[in-house]
């Protein structure tokens, strides 16, 4: 396998570095990079240590060419070569990361899960509110990866955040057995495409035929996440087997509605990929543009009721609070 | 009985396998002694779907939405309100 990582890779332009991996061989992995400038979307960090981990756990050959690139110490600093165990010959004077990223991170239970969530909010020095979606999103991609890739090396995970445009990128990835595997037993998917179709769609769990999950499956993390995405107008990418599905951008004066088929969302696709074993997950959320986490769950609420053609709220008996 | 939540999952509730836990082995055995169960979400800030559903979902499909009427959710703050009626209404969709 080769993989190259170049100048610039983010989530609006992330086609042309996947359609660049080269899968012919995986006896072997070789990593090389823009010998000047490599800034890249946590995905990708966590994609490259992915890799990096697979070929270690066959015991091949991994050969990550010696960066050049004066953004070198970007790569130490994520963790990526230690977790790698390649010596890297860079040196960083470590900082305190806080307010500025969470280092590549490997999780492989329930328990060290719940430990890296309390770790991580401190790390990103965000308000209460802002860290709200962004637990959430770790926490259901995370799960997803511990309960469906079939995986021991766990999920692998990592953000960045983005001072100037006040964004927060994530990435979480796996190189388990990938959705249209997790879906074939009870959902057939005529493909890795139609297998994301399925998992973005509420309702829908690898678990069960029965709409609405089991007794630990909704299937709806996927859902709410992309919706996280789609309301704050920014990407989010999912990538398994051959297909990605991306949620594009939505223009700023197009009112945002949540929609259960994630085909009739602004979206691209792609469904001729180099193969990728596992799922691999990136998204943005700009925090300026996020709503109120209690708004989303407000939209939500809506697409259930409208996909399931229960308008009239009485119908539905009621949870006591007191 | 009260079921106080916090001393389980701390102020952020996303753990499925506790909230499993806490359905199997304390949530079923006091509905089938015929008592009322008082979840207490005091100091939860957050919980995500995925742990409501698998706290309660199984309920509702098992014994029924009259169920509710012997659950009492104590001390809940908006965001977790609303993730509880999401769940309870997609479970009365689907059962």
């Amino acid at each position: 396998m080769k993989i190259h990582l170049p100048n610039s890779v983010w989530l609006g332009n992330i086609n042309p570095f996947i359609h660049s991996f080269d899968t012919s061989n995986d006896e072997i992995l070789e990593i090389t990079s823009h010998k000047k400038w490599v800034s890249v979307h946590p995905v990708v960090l966590c994609m490259i240590t992915g890799l990096g981990l697979f070929i270690r756990e066959k015991k091949a050959k991994l050969s990550f060419e010696k960066m050049e690139a004066t953004s070198k110490h970007y790569f130490e600093r994520m963790g990526l070569f230690n977790i790698l165990k390649l010596k890297s010959g860079i040196k960083i004077h470590l900082r305190e990361s806080a307010g500025r990223f969470i280092p590549l991170q490997l999780i492989t239970n329930s328990d060290r899960l719940d430990d890296f969530i309390r770790e991580m909010i401190p790390l990103l020095h965000l308000k209460p509110e802002q860290a709200e979606p962004i637990k959430y999103i770790i926490s259901e991609l995370v799960r997803n990866v511990l309960e469906h890739a079939n995986t021991e090396s766990g999920a692998i995970v990592c953000a960045q955040y983005y001072k100037k445009s006040n964004t927060i990128r994530i990435g979480v990835v796996d190189t388990g057995v990938g959705i249209r595997f997790t879906l074939e037993k009870f959902y057939h998917p005529a493909d890795d495409f139609q297998a994301i179709r399925l998992a973005l769609t509420p309702g829908i769990t690898g678990t069960t035929t029965r709409i609405g999950g089991t007794e630990t499956n909704a299937g709806a993390g996927l859902f709410f996440i992309k919706s996280l995405a789609k309301i704050s107008r920014d990407f989010f990418m999912i990538y398994s087997g051959r297909a990605m599905y991306k949620l594009l951008k939505n223009p700023k004066n197009k009112q945002i509605k949540l929609i259960a088929d994630p085909f009739k969302d602004h979206f691209s696709s792609e469904i001729d990929l180099p193969f990728w074993r596992g799922t691999a997950v990136g998204i943005d959320l700009c925090l300026n543009n996020t709503l109120n986490f209690n708004e989303l769950l407000d939209l939500i609420r809506g697409v259930y009721r409208e996909s399931r053609k229960k308008q009239n709220k009485d119908k539905y008996r009621k949870p006591r609070f007191i | 009985m009260d079921i106080k939540l916090y001393e389980h999952v701390g102020s952020f509730a996303e753990n499925k396998d506790i909230a499993k836990e806490i359905r199997v082995n304390k949530i079923i055995p006091a509905l089938e002694d015929n008592k009322e169960v008082t979840l207490d979400f005091k100091k939860i800030e957050s919980a995500t779907q995925s742990f409501i559903h698998a706290l309660i979902s199984d309920l509702i499909r098992k014994k029924g939405i009259d169920i509710l009427d012997k659950i009492y959710f104590k001390n809940c703050n908006d965001t977790v309100k609303k993730i509880i009626e999401i769940v309870i209404e997609y479970m009365q969709d689907h059962t």
